[in-house]
């Protein structure tokens, strides 16, 4: 084996098992952090709806700090923070408060798009307010996110190589550990950006097939 | 309710809106009788739609008060302070209120029947058969019991709008708000719609407030017509009288442009 030469298959076969196992972590990580971006982005969409100042101010300032600071900085600020939590819990909530704010645009955009006169109808027939939100408005306002949930799932999914400053052996991490113990990083990395794009690539078409289905 | 109860079915007393500098209704008194059916016709912005949806709560008055069945609506008087009455209140009083809308305002993510019993359950707390068995009444008469589960985005216009009539009946309001409801069909749909309504105002004693152009209709179905212009009633009287020799100068020139 010769290992000046700049590519040897051989390190590229032995990485992959160590990278499946990294992938498992991402895709975790991912799906975990698409759940609570899902339900707190809207959360923050209902809320910052409301007519209080006293509400909707703090959450607005929030929203707007998390989005005007980077990703990375928050997770090492997390991890820090919080030592009694493992890294990976820290991982999974950082990046889904973090695109929660992201998603919560995409929620309000949905719910603005719900024609006025929904509202309206569920007035004239005296809906409660919850049934107004629950059956008639969230069903509309959800068809229309779908696509974006979808895009902001694939963003998170490539993000979650940040998750490597706070030592998260998802498969990013994974390949540098493989790169330091053999000193073969083209193969690792290569293996790992190749793994990333298969299944970030089909994800992506099934996004937009389905953009396709609901407009 | 009594046999002989006079009490008004609606009475606005001094209503005003305004929509910021824009004086929609002045000051506006009338009253409507129980079994009154009541066609408003006026120019556009001469207010009619306004009174419609001040009626649903869909806009809210600036002066004045408004009356249902004699029961305050929105507001009250406290002493001599006009007070909101909350929400709570006003649910119970909006519950005998119904509408249709020019645009249907159908649930798009519900089926026919769902939208039909979607306010006797969770609002009136109907049992959910007792609420399909009406609603299928329902849709027998207004002639689309064969659309019962379809998808309300598969219907056209003329379908769409006799679901959101039952819909509205459903609830079983005392007072029905019809706005423009056959505006936005196609001219051979129209006649599917005011068949319906035709055959409602025959067959029950419900309050119609009625907003429309089709002046056929109107002189068929309401006892009363009120002609409206700057957020006034200029002229009122019995459609025949009114169609055929109205006396104010406005109400000649508006029967005459869309005659």
């Amino acid at each position: 084996m010769n290992d000046t030469q700049a590519w040897n298959w051989e390190h590229a076969a032995a990485v992959l098992p160590e990278l499946l196992e990294g992938l498992q972590i991402t895709i975790l990580a991912t799906v975990v952090g698409m759940v609570i971006a899902s339900v707190l982005g809207l959360l923050v969409a209902i809320v910052r709806r409301s007519r209080l100042r006293v509400v909707t101010f703090p959450i607005g300032f929030l929203v707007e700090f998390i989005r005007s600071t980077p990703l990375l900085v928050q997770l090492v600020f997390a991890n820090l923070l919080f030592t009694q939590f493992p890294s990976l819990a820290i991982g999974c909530v950082v990046l889904g408060v973090h695109y929660a704010t992201y998603m919560s645009e995409v929620y309000r955009a949905g719910i603005d798009a719900v024609p006025k006169g929904q509202w309206e109808a569920a007035i004239a027939l005296d809906l409660p307010r919850s049934r107004t939100w629950g059956a008639v408005v969230l069903p509309q306002a959800i068809r229309n996110t779908l696509p974006g949930l979808g895009n902001y799932a694939i963003s998170m999914f490539k993000e979650t190589p940040f998750l490597f400053a706070i030592a998260v052996v998802e498969m990013y991490t994974a390949a540098q550990q493989y790169g330091a113990e053999t000193f073969r990083y083209m193969e690792a990395i290569t293996m790992a950006g190749l793994l990333f794009l298969l299944v970030s690539y089909p994800t992506s078409l099934l996004v937009r097939r389905l953009e396709n289905r609901l407009a | 309710m009594p046999e002989n109860d006079t009490t008004p079915a609606i009475q606005f007393q001094g209503v005003g809106k305004r929509f910021g500098d824009n004086v929609v209704l002045d000051g506006l008194d009338f009253s409507v009788a129980k079994g009154d059916r009541v066609t408003l016709i006026g120019p556009s912005g001469s207010g009619k739609t306004t009174i419609l949806r001040l009626l649903m709560t869909l806009e809210e008055a600036n002066d004045g008060l408004i009356y249902v069945d004699g029961d305050p609506y929105t507001h009250e008087m406290r002493g001599d302070k006009r007070v909101a009455i909350p929400e709570k209140r006003r649910s119970l009083v909006r519950r005998r209120v119904g509408m249709v809308f020019q645009q249907f305002n159908l649930f798009p993510n519900m089926t026919v029947l769902e939208n039909i019993i979607e306010a006797p359950i969770h609002v009136l707390g109907k049992p959910k058969a007792e609420a399909i068995a009406s609603a299928e009444a329902l849709l027998d008469k207004v002639g689309l019991a064969d659309k019962r589960d379809a998808r309300t985005t598969q219907l056209s216009g003329g379908q769409q709008q006799r679901v959101a009539i039952a819909r509205s009946l459903a609830m079983e309001p005392e007072i029905l708000l019809l706005d423009e409801v056959t505006s936005s069909l196609d001219p051979e749909l129209v006649a599917d719609v005011l068949g319906v309504l035709r055959n409602i105002a025959e067959t029950t004693d419900i309050t119609m407030l009625i907003v429309t152009h089709e002046m056929q209709f109107a002189r068929e179905v309401s006892n009363r017509v009120l002609m409206f212009d700057g957020g006034k009633i200029i002229e009122e009287a019995a459609p025949d009288t009114i169609f055929t020799s109205p006396t104010h100068e406005r109400t000649k020139e508006f029967l005459r442009a869309i005659l």
